[in-house]
């Protein structure tokens, strides 16, 4: 029960990735590119995902607990660290040289395109690097915001 | 190369994504965040890590076979960059989320959405990133 609802889960995300233009680096990258071809599109994605969360998470967190485990499992960090701004730095160059991020990319591979499982692995190689950098379990819930 | 702006499809999608997000912590108590997905997956952190990320990237991976029943087609998906460079682009990606904690998903949606300061700082790092980057290889280096 608990791994078909999640399931479907993913689906509505892929769903809305797909529909959104968010799995399409064309449209992600013209969103940035103010001063050529600008396609304000994503404007419309993160405003209505944001509204939508900010609205939802402020009525499940209400409840004591979520329906299938017995406490949420929220970031708890509130440091503003170099490896914060520099993680998040380095992404933004990557996310404006191929115009993917992880969660545009990860429902478009079902569309069965070759350039997306070329990136997913290329992102792996990347997570695996830093992982060996950095020395640490990067998947934990508690440490991932992402 | 120019995109048709999408307004209400962009919103629609953006609805649904942040659907999918209330209804993750809802359930599970988690963040929707698709870095973390992705490399709980491959590295889980513990028992029972892995079991309900794998369900949710099994949902995302069929979103566009559902949009393509409804509609017979497949999201558009163009690449504006040769392979060896949106390689490149990938393995930095992969390293920024990792140092960074986070992507567009677990940062700019759910992070703002709990108005947390960690990733609203994120947030406007990377895109302030993701915008010049895409405005040095388009307008100054020419590519």
């Amino acid at each position: 029960m608990r791994l078909i609802v999640t399931y479907l889960i993913g689906l509505v995300f892929g769903v809305g990735i797909s529909i959104s233009g968010m799995a399409n680096p064309a449209k992600v990258l013209n969103f940035f590119d103010f001063a050529g071809s600008w396609d304000p599109s994503l404007i419309f994605v993160m405003g209505g995902a944001l509204v939508t969360t900010f609205v939802g998470y402020r009525l499940v967190l209400g409840r004591k607990a979520p329906v299938f485990d017995v406490r949420y499992h929220l970031p708890t960090r509130a440091d503003l660290d170099v490896r914060l701004i520099g993680g998040s730095a380095v992404f933004g160059v990557g996310w404006g040289i191929s115009g993917f991020c992880p969660g545009g990319a990860l429902p478009a591979l079902g569309t069965g395109r070759w350039e997306v499982f070329a990136f997913t692995g290329a992102m792996l190689v990347g997570i695996a690097v830093a992982r060996v950098m950095q020395r640490l379990p990067l998947a934990t819930g508690q440490r991932v915001n992402s | 190369m120019e995109t048709v702006f999408t307004p209400w499809q962009s919103l629609a999608g953006g609805v649904l994504i942040g659907t999918a997000a209330v209804f993750l912590m809802l359930t599970l108590g988690r963040i929707m965040g698709a870095t973390g997905i992705l490399s709980g997956v491959i590295w889980p952190g513990g028992p029972g890590d892995r079991g309900w990320r794998a369900a949710l990237l099994a949902g995302m991976v069929t979103g566009p076979l559902v949009v393509f029943a409804a509609t017979g087609r497949m999201p558009e998906i163009e690449v504006p960059a040769a392979t060896p460079v949106f390689v490149v682009g990938g393995i930095i990606v992969g390293i920024g989320v990792s140092y960074g904690s986070g992507c567009t998903s677990g940062h700019g949606v759910c992070g703002m959405a709990r108005l947390s300061k960690r990733s609203i700082l994120a947030t406007v790092t990377f895109m302030i990133a993701t915008a010049a980057t895409v405005y040095l290889r388009r307008h100054v280096m020419g590519g």
